[in-house]
């Protein structure tokens, strides 16, 4: 018992010194190379729009998601998204029922294409919600893939 | 250290496609072992691709991308034998470069 929790004071005081680091402008941090922790938490669409600093995201059907409809190992459903918005800035892919709802974020840079694609792990069937911000504003786009064998435990 | 990177960056057109296959546990912090303890998170937080020195694309994940992530992207641009290097850091400051020419 006593191990574990020196493994675990070990471990946390390395990540304070991380995030020290980090905050000093020791590590190189481009604009995008700051992890949002708040985001990563969020444990919804709404939570995770906040913690990227919008409020509300508005339905398209310019944003085009790739992904199955039955995913059959929740382990590694791969999911792509295109958005035909212009001037896309971000693209982040969000799966609802998982501990938390956001899995990835991408920075469309000028000269790069608003298409984007990963793998992503399910805990169970869910909505998958593309979230895009373009010229200040969230866009979103929403898409069901059922599991079939869970991605999360095993 | 970790594990190379697999990347493979095809000039189709005047656009460039790149695809990047990560070597990394991502885990997600939620699992157990078999003794009950919690498994710690260890996942891929940043990743960041630059072409010619230009950034491209740079991208954040959380514990919920796959195992060895994969991730595909499209930038105009590129000619072969131009050189695309993608880096990434982890949550435990662990970091990876590698670079792949054009084809």
């Amino acid at each position: 018992m006593n191990t574990q929790r020196r493994h675990t004071l070990q471990r946390a005081s390395g990540l304070a010194v991380i995030a020290a680091a980090i905050s000093a402008g020791l590590l190189p941090a481009s604009a995008f190379a700051n992890w949002n922790k708040a985001a990563f938490d969020a444990k919804n669409m709404a939570e995770v729009l906040k913690a990227m600093g919008g409020s509300a995201a508005e339905k398209s059907a310019d944003i085009v998601i790739t992904a199955p409809d039955i995913a059959e190992n929740g382990a590694v459903v791969p999911i792509a998204v295109a958005s035909k918005i212009a001037n896309t800035q971000s693209i982040s892919i969000l799966v609802e029922k998982n501990p938390s709802s956001l899995a990835a974020e991408f920075e469309i840079l000028p000269g790069t294409e608003a298409n984007v694609g990963t793998r992503v792990k399910m805990g169970q069937s869910s909505n998958i919600h593309a979230v895009v911000k373009a010229g200040g504003k969230y866009y979103v786009a929403t898409k069901e893939v059922k599991v079939t064998l869970g991605g999360c435990g095993g | 250290m970790a594990d190379p990177m697999r990347i493979r960056a095809q000039q189709k057109g005047d656009t460039t496609e790149v695809r990047v296959l990560m070597a990394h546990i991502m885990e997600t912090g939620q699992r157990k072992d078999s003794a009950g303890n919690t498994v710690p998170a260890h996942h891929i937080q940043t990743v960041s691709a630059t072409w010619n020195g230009k950034p491209v694309l740079a991208a954040n994940f959380g514990p919920a991308v796959s195992q060895n992530p994969v991730m595909n992207f499209t930038f105009k641009g590129g000619a072969k034998g131009e050189k695309v290097i993608v880096t990434w850091t982890d949550n435990k400051g662990d970091k990876r470069t590698d670079e792949a020419v054009i084809s």
